[in-house]
């Protein structure tokens, strides 16, 4: 039977670009096809009605790790002709084919037996929408069903850049992150740093409000204004804080423990932690958007910004 | 055959071709890639799943979508570490092989830098 091209194309189109950043012998160009995958899966996820996991994986799927492998993989390139010379050989390839071939069978057969009619839970999400003031299903969910696993998420971030801290050399601790870029003042970088970073932090700031009724939210906002932020001390405009900075600290964690005060606010007033008293829902929701919003973006652009590497000397 | 099971058979192949790639490419990098590949073939699987769960008069199930929210962000934390992790490692050692008969450093461990991480 013949599927409609608006699947057929994209779904093809991703499965070329996998295999060939996985192949592709320079690993800068797998690195660069990997950005354009993680593109190409958002039109994906557009056609399976999940426009919010879309905005996500743009954001921080294809963009922030992407960025993330092309910029290491620049570094690690005088590494490149030894690990050709580690390739392993013709066995290995064939044995590892065959295995990844038996992977996809049994994933194959999975998909193809799955139950029918499908088990759903979204008659119940549903159902409650109106009580908490939200009209986005999927903010309803990450808010209020399963609270506890987006604060998880909001602490992992934040255990990621402590780890990435973490392996900055004893002589730079507390210092600046990453390397100081120096960017032509009159290059078109420096420009676009100039021009774009104030329709960027909008367009950053509309997609976290509008994610109470609409596709957005707080990660996909924060993860736009980080990256106007990167955008611009790539250009040299602007240089990352020392991490040894009260402000910067008290930003990072703020979020989080506002987060955390209202469960166990939760826990006193509704008798569960993060459980909302009764029309209470929509401005404790609010509250904690608003408290998460700024110290995600700076958490995600510190990440970003990498390990200590300068003094903080000023 | 409907469209969200193409993306299926796409999402078990995606699984395929990063484990592929996980296990034949030497460089670590390449196999961080990898693994991101066979993370995004694991949630596309679930989008579908999602996708197939669709109900009063929402486009998906949105449970599973809002959880696939939550595993991009973690999928991108471990990322991030394991890069950092990487060129730290290229930057103490000069290399970044992973094969067991490494070639001993020139003088020793370095200077009272092995503690920096704990």
């Amino acid at each position: 039977m013949i599927v409609d091209a608006v699947y057929a194309a994209p779904a093809l189109l991703i499965l070329s670009l996998g295999i060939y950043s996985t192949i592709v012998r320079d690993t800068f160009s797998a690195t660069v096809g990997f950005i354009a995958y993680g593109l190409l899966l958002t039109v994906a996820w557009v056609q399976l009605h999940g426009v919010d996991v879309a905005l996500t994986e743009a954001a921080i799927g294809g963009g922030l790790t992407g960025l993330l492998l092309v910029r290491a993989s620049a570094r690690l390139r005088p590494t490149e002709a030894l690990a050709r010379a580690e390739a392993p050989g013709g066995a290995m390839r064939l044995l590892a084919g065959l295995m990844a071939g038996g992977v996809f069978v049994v994933l194959a057969i999975a998909v193809l037996s799955l139950p029918d009619p499908a088990p759903t839970l979204a008659p119940q999400a549903a159902e409650h929408m109106a009580s908490l003031g939200v009209g986005n299903p999927i903010t309803a969910v990450l808010l209020a069903y399963r609270a506890m696993d987006t604060m998880l998420e909001a602490i992992v971030l934040l255990l990621a850049l402590i780890g990435v801290w973490s392996l900055a050399p004893d002589r730079v601790w507390g210092g600046r992150p990453g390397p100081r870029y120096n960017a032509d003042p009159e290059g078109i970088l420096a420009f676009i740093a100039r021009v774009l970073p104030p329709v960027g932090i909008i367009v950053g700031i509309y997609i976290f409000w509008i994610g109470a009724d609409h596709p957005g939210g707080k990660f996909q906002g924060a993860t736009i204004v980080a990256a106007m932020w990167l955008l611009t001390m790539m250009a040299g405009l602007a240089d990352a804080p020392p991490i040894n900075r009260r402000w910067v600290r008290i930003l990072l964690v703020a979020g989080p423990a506002v987060f955390v005060a209202v469960g166990v606010a939760g826990a006193l007033t509704a008798g569960a932690f993060l459980g909302y008293p009764e029309g209470w829902a929509k401005p404790l929701i609010l509250v904690i958007e608003f408290a998460l919003m700024p110290s995600l973006a700076l958490t995600l652009g510190l990440i970003m910004a990498g390990t200590p590497e300068r003094p903080a000397a000023p | 055959m409907n469209g969200a099971m193409l993306f299926g058979l796409v999402a078990a192949a995606l699984v395929g071709v990063g484990l592929y790639g996980l296990i034949v490419n030497p460089q670590p990098l390449r196999k961080i890639l990898a693994f991101n590949v066979i993370g995004s073939g694991v949630f596309l699987l679930f989008g579908v799943i999602a996708r197939r769960g669709a109900a009063a008069g929402l486009g998906g199930d949105p449970v599973p979508q809002a959880l696939l929210i939550t595993g991009i962000v973690v999928a991108f934390s471990a990322t991030a570490i394991a890069v950092t992790v990487l060129l730290r490692l290229f930057e103490e050692t000069g290399t970044t092989t992973l094969a067991s008969a490494v070639p001993p450093p020139a003088a020793g461990p370095g200077p009272g830098q092995d503690q920096a991480g704990e």
